[in-house]
């Protein structure tokens, strides 16, 4: 018997990763997709929808699910960068925002990861919502590894 | 006087209370909305609850001058400890109100106070009608 791991685990395509936790749980809830992804990032889409706004007098997307868009984001391309889908946890995650979402336009989120240990991975992003070059926030992060011991 | 939660606190189900203090005192459901890896929270929506948390105490504190508004600069999120199949509470307290810029923390818990599970600093901008 080999002893070779689970291929589910170890074996990744980062697109069908990142289908698959798109569509998961809370990032699947707030209605993440997957776009596109290189060697070491990867970048997914927010559509704009009421029930995330955080501010009904003007029609402004809530914070939380740009946070939670980048926190997917960037984890997505930790499992590229590392080249297996294995568990990590947020340890940090630091978002400014340089403008308020346009209501009604997609936010596309494009995570780094650019620099991999064997505990902890660092990662970076911005955020927009139609121009990259007028992006809507930057966002700066660490994520600890819980396959370790 | 009740505050007014928008549409992205109704998303994640939180309910909002005074505690004895008089100070607000947010409670999130574990649900399929919120749920990260199995077993977790998301720590999108932890961050979620600490923003409604913070925004929500400093609209609360606003509430006297009608016509004010804020709107977030920076959110720093520590995680602490992983978020289980429950009940999750957040409070928050506001560091400092000046004329444009209001520092609050907001500290999120589960089953102990003291354990907390998540806090955020935001940096808000305030804007005075």
């Amino acid at each position: 018997m080999p002893d070779a791991p689970p291929p589910s685990l170890q074996d990744l395509d980062p697109q069908i990763v990142g289908r698959l936790i798109a569509g998961l749980g809370h990032t699947g809830a707030i209605g993440t997709r997957y776009i596109t992804h290189g060697d070491d990032w990867a970048e997914l889409a927010l559509d704009y929808r009421a029930d995330l706004v955080g501010d009904p007098a003007s029609g402004v997307l809530a914070s939380g699910p740009i946070i939670a868009l980048m926190d997917i984001t960037t984890s997505l391309a930790v499992w590229i960068k590392r080249g297996a889908f294995l568990p990590h946890a947020t340890l940090d995650l630091r978002i400014d925002y340089l403008r308020a979402a346009t209501p009604g336009h997609s936010v596309v989120g494009r995570g780094e990861c650019y620099r991999l240990t064997r505990r902890v991975a660092f990662v970076r992003g911005q955020a927009h919502d139609g121009d990259p070059t007028d992006p809507i926030a930057h966002v700066a992060g660490t994520f600890m590894m819980t396959d370790e011991a | 006087m009740t505050l007014e939660l928008p549409p992205y606190g109704d998303f994640l189900g939180i309910a909002v209370d005074r505690d004895a203090d008089g100070a607000l005192l947010f409670r999130m459901p574990f649900g399929d909305a919120v749920v990260g890896r199995p077993g977790f929270l998301h720590g999108g929506a932890i961050a979620g609850l600490l923003e409604i948390a913070a925004v929500g105490t400093l609209r609360d504190a606003l509430s006297v001058e009608p016509g004010a508004s804020v709107k977030p600069i920076t959110v720093t999120v520590d995680y602490m400890r992983g978020g289980r199949e429950r009940d999750t509470f957040a409070a928050a307290r506001i560091t400092r109100l000046g004329a444009r810029i209001a520092n609050v923390e907001a500290f999120a818990w589960q089953e102990d106070r003291d354990k907390r599970i998540a806090s955020a600093r935001m940096n808000l901008m305030v804007r005075r009608g």
